[in-house]
């Protein structure tokens, strides 16, 4: 047998790639938070398999609508951070130091506008200034935002000595209408949260500033080679977790018109576990804002969803990490990794 | 007539009294392909470097189109139209050709949103330009997606869009295919053809005689040689000549000086 030089002797037939139909980009796009949603459903699902009477009513979703919207606030920002290449722990911190301006400004006599704009703002002086830290000091922000939330929330405690403020004051005002009473059966400060996760994605998805973050997180060498400053956009990232943290603190705070010290503590674990749980990958470059919201959702059900399908208490933990776990595995499976 | 795009004057860089490039005169003009050749620390790198304004040259003096531009530096050599691309560390891999194509210079409409609809078909007709198309994948793939040919040609398709009238490119080829490189050089014709200039550097002499019309070959920092393909002939002409600059004495043997001066500049 003689060897044949003619490359269409031994050519194999040509390689058929599916067309790239609409339907099947939306579905490779929205890859991680199609998957969120898919482990949402089956977690749901399993709940009401579990404890049909509870879960085949509204007041289980209604109790759980009422952390959700805090939650959002700080996931979503959250995202922005990750996907830059950060990471931010000191939100928690924020959040309280936000609401604690919101809280003097409405104890002071003022309108609860004029605080939430003070809780705004300070939240965005704050972030900053956790940027600038991170990004000009050029510390890991791993450690950096550990030691800023220590440190402001310490801040709050020697001068608060511990002490809450009550905002009685607020009920049967205009804010307290738009901000703490239900709607169709749902939290009023479910739609604001809302509101705020689609103007998050258009700011993520469709706008320079998104681009820029993707970026900056992708490839920070080549952003700054293209003229992005790349230093400027993480500091960015940063005063936009302020901002959700300051409505975070808001929100929080109309729920019982009381601000605590403590404001923001609890949230700092299960914000962060929503962010990879939604499919944002931890190496930055890319994200998801409706796979966080998902994320988030996620996150506040198992808690009241394991408690409700009547097992103790003690099995939260334990349920809690095994979804973050699969959810992981799941993500891993699911995404291809380009770097 | 052909118009000149950029001189270098007799343009130094030394270190201390190291010199990485000693006086040297290059020039590129329009619409042509310059090929730039040399072993290892000849001065290729720190040439490039000054050409993008990374570094800043000892002495010498750089022309744009006939006129001399004092303070050079990154931002007058993007307005100058030098635009450099590298090999691995230019694009941003889980990003979609249209992002990495428009990075930096997003093309916008109200409050900075993105007009993704005439992005996308701005990179298609640059793609179109330089012959960049394909069925396999659109301006919406993920530039991980693709082959190194094709990420030097998101690269180039990017240089033009920022308006590059020098496109200076350091090894493309170096990690391609055969296929993969031949498409390279296709880009890089188009590119010539639109009446842009490339210098391509390159350590493979073949690829480099194949794509090249004009030749400049660098030796311990200074232009060893610049002739035009038909000065030269053929690319073992080439190849020989390099190999003398390499072992003067005529010898393949190893060479201890040479190794001494091997590190990249």
């Amino acid at each position: 047998m003689s060897l044949s030089l003619d490359p269409a002797a031994g050519r194999a037939p040509k390689v058929v790639r599916p067309s790239d139909g609409a339907l099947r980009r939306f579905f490779n796009v929205n890859r991680a938070s199609i998957g969120t949603l898919a482990v949402f459903v089956a977690m749901i699902a399993i709940f009401a398999a579990a404890s049909p009477r509870v879960f085949l009513h509204w007041p289980i979703y209604s109790s759980v609508l009422v952390t959700l919207p805090v939650a959002l606030c700080l996931v979503v920002p959250l995202v922005f951070i990750v996907t830059v290449g950060e990471i931010d722990l000191s939100f928690p911190a924020t959040m309280g130091f936000s609401a604690w301006i919101f809280a003097l400004v409405v104890q002071a006599g003022y309108s609860p506008f004029l605080g939430i704009a003070g809780a705004v703002v300070t939240g965005m002086a704050l972030g900053y200034a956790v940027g600038a830290l991170v990004v000009l000091a050029g510390l890991s922000s791993l450690i950096a935002t550990l030691g800023m939330n220590y440190m402001l929330r310490g801040l709050i405690l020697i001068v608060t000595q511990g002490k809450s403020i009550a905002l009685l004051q607020l009920q049967d005002t205009t804010a307290a209408t738009l901000f703490s009473t239900d709607l169709f059966g749902v939290p009023v400060q479910v739609f604001w949260a809302l509101a705020f996760v689609v103007l998050a994605g258009i700011l993520f998805n469709h706008h320079r500033f998104g681009a820029r973050v993707k970026a900056a997180g992708d490839n920070p060498d080549s952003a700054a080679q293209m003229g992005i400053n790349v230093n400027d956009v993480r500091i960015a990232t940063y005063v936009f977790m302020g901002v959700g943290a300051a409505l975070a603190g808001v929100l929080s705070t109309m729920v019982n018109f009381t601000w605590w010290p403590t404001t923001g503590d609890g949230y700092l674990l299960p914000a962060i576990a929503s962010v990879f749980v939604g499919g944002t990958p931890t190496w930055g470059g890319v994200g998801t804002i409706a796979g966080g919201a998902i994320g988030a959702l996620i996150v506040a059900f198992i808690q009241s969803g394991i408690v409700a399908a009547g097992l103790s208490g003690f099995y939260v933990q334990f349920f809690n990490g095994l979804i973050i776990i699969l959810s992981l595995i799941g993500h891993r499976w699911n995404q291809r990794r380009f770097r | 007539m052909t118009e000149r795009l950029i001189e270098l004057k007799n343009i130094a860089k030394s270190y201390g009294r190291v010199f990485a490039v000693g006086g040297v005169n290059f020039h590129v003009d329009r619409g042509e392909v310059v090929g730039l050749i040399g072993d290892n620390g000849a001065g290729k790198s720190t040439l490039i470097k000054m050409l993008a304004g990374a570094i800043a040259p000892t002495s010498g003096e750089i022309v744009v189109r006939g006129e001399a531009v004092t303070g050079w530096n990154a931002a007058r050599s993007r307005d100058a139209g030098v635009e450099t691309v590298f090999q691995d560390r230019a694009l941003a891999v889980q990003q979609t050709i249209v992002r990495n194509i428009f990075m930096g210079r997003e093309i916008t409409g109200w409050f900075g949103l993105l007009d993704q609809r005439k992005e996308r078909s701005e990179a298609e007709r640059l793609m179109r330009e330089i012959g960049f198309t394909s069925k396999v994948f659109s301006p919406d793939s993920i530039v991980g997606q693709l082959s190194g040919g094709e990420r030097q040609g998101v690269a180039l398709a990017r240089a033009i869009y920022n308006k590059a009238d020098l496109i200076v490119m350091d090894e493309p080829t170096t990690a391609l295919s055969l296929t993969e490189t031949e498409k390279v050089f296709r880009f890089v014709r188009a590119v010539r053809s639109s009446g842009r200039s490339v210098l391509f550097i390159g350590h493979n002499i073949h690829h480099v005689f194949d794509i090249a019309e004009r030749f400049v070959v660098m030796d311990r920092g200074t232009v060893a040689l610049q002739a035009t393909k038909a000065e030269i002939g053929t690319a073992e002409r080439l190849i020989s000549y390099m190999e003398k600059l390499a072992h003067p004495q005529g010898t393949a043997t190893y060479d201890s000086d040479q190794s001494i001066s091997g590190s990249r500049a």
